[in-house]
């Protein structure tokens, strides 16, 4: 099984081997004449208004955790979609219970507003 | 792959003396420098042209037609275009993040790929958590247009890579729950054991098992495009608003490894699909008995399946505006989620109502399916033939003319 | 096999690289990012292990989810002035911390009972912690929901201060 794993380990290797071959490339065949003008940041022809690290809105934020919450939870359930077909009745009740848990959290979410991009 | 060695060192093609373990690794080499040179690279290049050219038709304009056949040499030419630019990097970026952004970029695509089947035996790895695998490489994608998005220090880059990353997590949630039908029904994460699961006959497909997964196909499909960055989910990129979201400040050859993740990842998007909803490479037996004949047949019937979704994607995005911020999030939360949240309970209450299926059921969802595409079909037909009305007989032949008045 | 134990020092040089990078470095942005290489690290560790599940979850929910979460984090709290990290304790108290906590690793993991595995193609791993999770842990797996409703809850709070009506 490990065997499985070395191709992944190659495609990492491979991905940036493409990426640095077309780099590469770039940089032989590719002019070099730098301007302050042309590596001036691009704000639709007028001259940049300051760098663009400022702050953002929270709401990402909101996404991000409530993807954490939402990705954990499928997880969850990953292994317990391969075996339910034996598992039947019998996990399909325990996997109410766990989803009804969670839909509350989605219900409560939603009434709250934070689903809500404003 | 492995099988694919040991017949050959049983064969004798491997030099004795050897270490398997020598060959297994140089056949993964082998074939994973093939698969990215000889497939997926060119593929993302051709769409690009098919791209165009559709996206021509339907304007009712001719797309690139001058390099090669019908323009199809116009990907290499974008391609060695690309090569010859400058490679500008901005002076107020960040520049060691600016210039590693692309490579994650590029790993996280590439390494998709390992579980993205071709047909019958031809898969790099047949991991056991292959379609878990799948969707859990795009964090390395975000990763790097976040990355992007914040080292080239413009306002665009950073709007749009923060815009990219908070849409690709949130789709990320209803794809996944749109696939746990299909894990459910085949009872493996493993992309050749859900294919396997499956027959050649639409209605042994995992989408027309039960009226869940019908829709669950429509929602992977849907969130697949979002994760995409695909119309009308092309925010992060949107360039009437964005210029070129993340982008923006990558010029020539960086520019060129994000579009043709993007344009890669379309085919992924198709392949994955095929494998978990479709039936994937699987033909009917009797066709070949000769592996060969066989392998090419697989081939052949699952790049045709992948690729028309391809199709489907590049459509969508010809004919439909893009959405707004809200409207993606609202899209995602309000109604895939709790949709997918169905899909899967429902599919899990009919397993356990139905446990061998309901034949009936399949044979008239695949019925509604074919119904579906016949519709479809008629209405590819008619604009081709309007498109292929002279001058003058659109002008001339009243009947043609309102005919194609009345409909279009 | 001391091909997968080179492998392993490959692996483990990649993740300590990458934390200390998270450590040292004075940019916290380049910490962030270096966070990237110490989870994909731990991920293929968990698949050498075995524990293939496991590594992928890793890769899922910790580069998906958590980094991009720190680096929103990050991006959303900085000043204009990214270089500057948190503030040092100090070189003394950190190098007191550090002792203690390395004695007493040092300490359980010579006092931990190892057991060798079996060498030999393990079984696919995910079907084992469903029935694991449906059997003898499906108290803990149920709560585990309620843990969940409570981050979801928490996460709100924090960070819409508005009620809505």
């Amino acid at each position: 099984m490990k065997f499985q794993y070395v191709p992944v380990l190659i495609a990492f290797g491979l991905g940036g081997l493409v990426a640095a071959v077309f780099v590469a490339a770039g940089m032989f065949l590719g002019p070099r004449r730098p301007s302050p003008v042309k590596e001036a940041a691009f704000e639709c022809g007028n001259p940049p208004s300051g760098p663009a690290w400022g702050r953002f809105s929270v709401k990402f934020y909101l996404t991000a955790i409530l993807f954490i919450v939402f990705d954990v939870e499928v997880v969850f359930m990953y292994p317990w979609a391969v075996l339910f077909r034996p598992l039947g009745v019998f996990g399909l009740v325990e996997m109410s219970v766990f989803v009804l848990v969670l839909t509350v959290g989605l219900v409560y979410v939603w009434r709250k507003g934070a689903l809500e991009w404003d | 792959m492995q099988e694919l060695v040991d017949s050959l060192v049983a064969d004798g093609f491997v030099p004795g003396g050897l270490p398997l373990w020598v060959a297994y690794l140089g056949a993964m080499l082998v074939f994973g420098g093939i698969v990215v040179f000889v497939f997926i690279l060119p593929i993302a290049g051709i769409t690009t042209w098919v791209e165009r050219r559709v996206a021509g038709r339907i304007q009712s304009r001719i797309g690139p037609n001058r390099t090669g056949p019908a323009g199809f040499l116009q990907w290499l030419a974008d391609g060695i275009k690309s090569v010859l630019k400058e490679d500008i990097v901005p002076s107020a970026a960040d520049v060691p993040l600016f210039k590693l952004a692309p490579y994650v970029v590029m790993t996280g695509f590439v390494a998709a790929f390992v579980v993205v089947p071709f047909g019958g035996p031809l898969i790099i790895a047949d991991l056991n958590v292959g379609i878990l695998y799948l969707t859990a490489v795009t964090a390395l994608v975000v990763v790097g247009i976040l990355m992007a998005g914040w080292a080239s220090n413009n306002k665009w880059s950073l709007l749009g890579g923060i815009r990219s990353a908070a849409q690709i997590v949130s789709y990320e949630i209803p794809a996944g729950l749109s696939i746990l039908p299909v894990v459910m029904l085949a009872g493996t994460l493993s992309m050749q054991g859900i294919i396997g699961h499956q027959g050649w006959a639409p209605w042994t497909w995992h989408v027309f098992d039960n009226p869940f997964t019908f829709f669950a196909f429509f929602i992977l499909f849907v969130s697949a495009l979002a994760e995409g960055n695909r119309t009308p989910f092309d925010l992060p990129e949107a360039e009437s608003e964005l210029v070129m979201g993340f982008a923006t400040e990558y010029s020539g050859l960086r520019n060129l490894l994000f579009f043709m993740a993007e344009w890669g990842n379309l085919y992924v998007i198709g392949a994955v699909v095929t494998t978990l909803f479709l039936g994937g490479w699987q033909i009917p037996l009797a066709l070949a008995d000769h592996p060969v004949p066989r392998i090419v047949l697989q081939f052949a019937i699952f790049f045709a399946k992948a690729y028309f979704w391809v199709f489907v994607a590049v459509w969508l995005r010809w004919t439909l505006p893009r959405i707004r911020v809200d409207q993606m999030m609202i899209m995602c939360w309000k109604y895939l989620v709790p949709i997918a949240f169905v899909n899967f309970m429902g599919t899990a209450v009919w397993m356990v109502l139905f446990p061998a299926g309901v034949p009936a059921v399949r044979v008239l969802l695949s019925l509604t399916a074919a119904g579906l595409l016949v519709a479809f079909a008629r209405r590819v037909v008619f604009h081709v033939r309007r498109a292929l009305l002279t001058r003058e007989e659109l002008s001339f032949n009243p009947l043609s003319t309102a005919r194609v008045m009345s409909r279009g | 096999m001391p091909v997968t134990t080179a492998v392993f020092y490959l692996l483990a040089a990649v993740t300590l690289g990458s934390a200390c990078g998270v450590a040292f470095g004075t940019n916290i942005l380049y910490s962030a990012f270096a966070l990237m290489g110490t989870f994909l690290g731990v991920a293929a560790i968990f698949v050498l292990l075995g524990a293939d599940f496991l590594g992928v979850i890793q890769l899922f929910v910790y580069v998906g989810g958590i980094l991009v979460l720190t680096l929103f984090a990050v991006m959303l709290t900085h000043r204009i002035d990214v270089q500057v990290s948190n503030r040092a304790v100090g070189r003394l108290p950190g190098l007191v911390v550090v002792g203690v906590v390395a004695t007493w690793m040092i300490r359980v993991a010579r006092a931990a009972r190892w057991t060798e595995g079996q060498p030999g193609p393990p079984a696919a791993t995910t079907a084992g912690i469903g029935d694991a999770f449906l059997g003898t842990y499906v108290l803990p797996f149920e709560v585990a929901s309620v843990v969940l409703l409570a981050a979801l809850i928490g996460a709100i709070v924090v960070s819409r201060k508005e009620v809505k009506g």
